[in-house]
């Protein structure tokens, strides 16, 4: 582990190919990453990042090609030859074992006799080194996102990583939250570790990193210091061609309410209340944005509208042009549907809610209008052209209609599902992290998308969690914070500094 | 610990794309053909017979003479009828290991029609009787799980399973009840000499009937998983409940509307067996039907119409297993044996199908089948 000038790069990969079946999900990738840099890896979903960093870190086997390990080369058979190699992943999705403690968690599955005392000592020595903020006796199910996220990191380096992959590690955090990991990212480098960062956000690339890589279908395009390069530049790359970077937001032309929640109180089956006397109105021909730490009612709120959550008391009214008001309180999906409105939900959770994985595109644009007439057999016919159109229309990416929507990618699969839901010509569409995951282009495309339904005199609600696009994209914007409506701001009025204070506490600052 | 990570992995496997269905059906012909070679050796091994005089047993005990193909026949129809009856729960992840009790359930209904109405109604008002009776009393053994796991949650494949136990503890209680004569522990064979009861025969041939309405329920299955509106619903719920609910599908209702379904087919199987084949009820009519047939419709993804090919493969084989164990004086367990290894053979070629195995230095050169 020496640091002299002229040292080779910590990792080269050289002519990385890997398929699944018929996908080529690497072609010939060479990729190097040095100490001391923070690594901004790009592309578009579906360009083959994870798949390239998941071979350094043992999770799959390339196909062909060789990795060099500091000059010296390795093969990565598992994620303990990763660590033995100084490689840690942080993943998406922590891996963390809810009932331990964070010392426990981060000794576990290691050699050796396990003695916590001096674990606990060494994650202090890592935590005051880089700034972490980390109790080594603390459960995991007490620790905020951010929090988990540290003990993920202060696993990694309790192992001895020197060299750091952090898949999409924002996600889930506010923007304090991201500010604190950037320094001690920073921090990090500066000690001579290498570091590589997925992010689709431009902003944080441009405010973090050293240099970026860009990765397209699957092939290396290019890298190149970021100080040299702005966002456009490196969209335009991803995408192979020019691409515009304004979200637009039309003024809303005669908004009327449409939605109104009414002192809306929810528990969840637990017993623990995760809506709290929320009141608000959503108006026809607007984007009401709805702000908000990860977990902080935002999905109970969405399906309690819906239909499909259980609720304690308030009141949810469905307002008709002509103002007559209709209870949707305490009616299934489908009685809703039968009532004449319009509803249109697009959840978080894609393939386990909104779509059935295994099925085909025909057979998922059916789930929502299979029951359309009086005969006992399906109509394949309908469904089939509403496929094609949505395939058409949003660009859909697709082997054919006659595909499984699980093996598109994220991207796509999210254009399968909002195409189906405005199909139905809605009246209310609500969302719920509708560009979770997907790449600056698809994300556009549904910003696009929601705006269209906007102009058409859809009261739109978009539940999101990137703060930046909330400012650009909503007309009001709704925070959440602990279940109870911290404030509603006016989109054209605000910026994320004042939107991160309301999320963490009701009202956010005095003036707030 | 350096030197262990130099080398690459000896074997490491991907997953393959799509197969075109002759690269598919190759590997698993491939794995019967592998199959038979290893019993072959296996026989001359522990057996020292000669295998294909053993093969040609195997083949002889279904197609030597008309009466045995006809045999053949029947048993296809009846494995496979329980197997239509199983496929619409399993494509709902309903776990219905309760086939047996379900048949046995309709069984006893029919028998109970046969002997307690046969001097009180005309013959064609007593066959009504079993029809219907069979059916219902076949969905109630469906209905009662499928309840309590629509309202409770409860484990279906127990619950099924423990269901089986108890319907054939109740075929053994009206078993002595009717005994013919008193004391016989057995009921014999019901109405010989009136033949009330008894479904008529097409022309000569006795198991035709049977044969015929399990033909129109497979077609009937077919088109009703695969293209009605509850089909659809089933599939749905099976795939993922949560989308169900989002859609505003009944999950419950589905899942008790499914197994009544199940239950009754299962039921009128029992019916078809008591009523049309053997004319008595015993506790083992149902010749473990009830869960072979899960292995008919697991090994045909669910297919009914493929369903007929993997039913004719597992009861020639089972035919075979009994006929060697004669005529060469094995053990019965020896054709199961042999039985036992080509089905391992062919659920073991599935993963070939899905994955590629490559070898050290011989990536994407070489490609290893079975």
């Amino acid at each position: 582990m020496d640091n002299a000038l002229n040292t080779p790069a910590a990792v080269e990969m050289r002519n990385i190919t890997k398929r699944f079946g018929s996908v080529v999900a690497n072609d010939s990738v060479s990729l190097e990453i040095r100490r001391g840099e923070i690594l901004a890896l790009l592309g578009e979903n579906g360009s083959g990042k994870t798949t390239l960093m998941n071979m350094l870190s043992g999770i799959y086997f390339p196909d062909a090609g060789e990795i060099l390990i500091n000059g010296q080369p390795v093969v990565i058979k598992s994620p303990k030859d990763a660590f033995g190699l100084g490689i840690g992943m942080i993943h998406q999705h922590f891996k963390l074992v809810d009932v331990l403690t964070a010392a426990e968690n981060i000794v576990l599955g290691l050699e050796g006799k396990m003695d916590l005392k001096e674990a606990a000592k060494k994650i202090n020595s890592i935590c005051k080194a880089y700034g972490f903020d980390v109790d080594p006796h603390q459960k995991i199910y007490d620790m905020s996102v951010s929090q988990k996220q540290t003990v993920e990191i202060v696993k990694v380096l309790y192992r001895g990583a020197d060299i750091l992959i952090l898949d999409e590690p924002t996600a889930v955090l506010t923007p304090q939250e991201t500010d604190k990991l950037f320094a001690v990212l920073r921090s990090m480098r500066d000690s001579g570790k290498a570091i590589v960062i997925i992010t689709h956000k431009m902003h944080e690339v441009e405010a973090l990193s050293d240099r970026v890589a860009v990765l397209r279908a699957g092939k290396y395009v290019g890298s190149m210091l970021t100080k040299d390069t702005n966002a456009q530049e490196m969209t335009n790359m991803m995408v192979g061609r020019a691409v515009t970077l304004n979200i637009d937001r039309p003024v809303p032309v005669n908004p009327k309410p449409r939605i109104a929640v009414r002192n809306l109180t929810v528990r969840n089956e637990e017993g623990v209340v995760k809506l709290e006397n929320v009141s608000f109105t959503a108006n026809s021909g607007e984007i009401l944005g709805i702000a908000g730490i990860s977990g902080c009612g935002q999905k109970e709120l969405l399906e309690a509208i819906a239909g499909l959550q259980p609720t304690e008391s308030g009141s949810i009214v469905y307002i008709e042009d002509n103002g007559q008001e209709e209870e949707l309180l305490g009616k299934d999906p489908l009685r809703i549907q039968e009532m004449g409105v319009a509803l249109s939900f697009v959840p978080e959770d894609r393939l386990g809610m909104g779509l059935v994985g295994n099925m085909d595109l025909t057979d998922n644009m059916m789930l929502r209008s299979f029951r359309r007439g009086h005969s006992l057999f399906t109509d394949r016919k309908t469904p089939h052209h509403v496929a094609e159109n949505v395939v058409h229309d949003l660009e859909v990416s697709t082997p054919s209609i006659a595909t499984p929507v699980r093996r598109l990618s994220g991207g796509n699969v999210q254009k399968v599902l909002v195409g189906r839901e405005i199909t139905n010509a809605p009246s209310v569409l609500l969302t719920a992290y509708a560009v979770r995951g997907l790449d600056i282009n698809s994300s556009y495309t549904i910003y696009d998308l929601l705006n269209r339904q906007k102009k058409d005199g859809v009261a739109v609600v978009y539940v999101g969690e990137d703060l930046d696009v909330l400012v650009e994209l909503c007309d009001r914007i709704l925070v959440l914070c602990s279940g109870r409506v911290s404030g509603i701001v006016d989109g054209r009025a605000t910026d994320k500094r004042q939107l991160g204070m309301m999320m963490t506490r009701i009202g956010g600052q005095e003036n707030g | 610990m350096a030197n262990s990570t130099t080398k690459e992995p000896l074997i490491h496997i991907t997953k393959r794309g799509l197969l075109p269905w002759y690269g598919a059906w190759g590997i698993r012909g491939g794995a019967i053909l592998l199959a038979l070679i290893f019993c072959a050796l296996v026989t001359t091994v522990v057996t020292g017979q000669n295998p294909l005089s053993v093969y040609v047993t195997i083949f002889n005990a279904s197609f030597s003479t008309q009466r045995r193909t006809w045999v053949l026949v029947q048993n296809i129809a009846m494995l496979l009828s329980v197997s239509l009856a199983l496929i619409p729960a399993f494509k709902m992840k309903f776990w219905n290991l309760g086939g047996e009790g379900q048949m046995l359930a309709g069984g006893l209904a029919t028998a109970a029609c046969m002997i307690c109405l046969k001097d009180v109604f005309p013959n064609w008002a007593i066959i009504l009787c079993m029809i219907v009776g069979s059916i219902a009393a076949g969905a109630l053994w469906g209905f009662i799980p499928a309840f309590f796991k629509a309202k409770f949650n409860t484990n279906e494949t127990l619950f099924t399973l423990m269901m089986n136990y108890v319907a054939t503890q109740l075929v053994a209680f009206f078993i002595i009840i009717w005994e013919v004569p008193k004391g016989a522990g057995k009921i014999g064979i019901i109405n010989q000499q009136t033949q009330i009861g008894w479904l008529p025969v097409i022309g000569n041939y006795k198991y035709l009937l049977n044969v015929i309405v399990v033909a129109v329920l497979c077609v009937a299955m077919y088109i009703y998983l695969g293209y009605s509106k509850h089909g659809y619903e089933i599939s749905v719920v099976g795939e993922s409940e949560r989308t169900a609910k989002y859609v505003g599908i009944k999950v419950s209702r589905v899942i008790i509307r499914t197994m009544l379904l199940s239950g009754a087919i299962c039921g009128l199987t029992g019916m078809l067996l008591v009523g049309g084949t053997d004319h008595t009820l015993t506790t083992s009519i149902t010749g473990g039907r009830g869960f072979t047939a899960v292995m008919v419709a697991w090994l045909a993804k669910f297919n009914p119409i493929w369903m007929i090919l993997t039913s004719f493969l597992l009861v020639f084989l089972q035919r075979g297993a009994s006929e060697i164990s004669t005529v060469f004086g094995l053990n019965q367990s020896y054709g199961d044996i042999l039985t036992g290894i080509i089905l391992f053979f062919i659920v073991g070629s599935e993963f070939f199908i899905q994955y590629k195995i490559n070898f050290r230095h011989a990536a994407g050169k070489e490609e290893a089948h079975v």
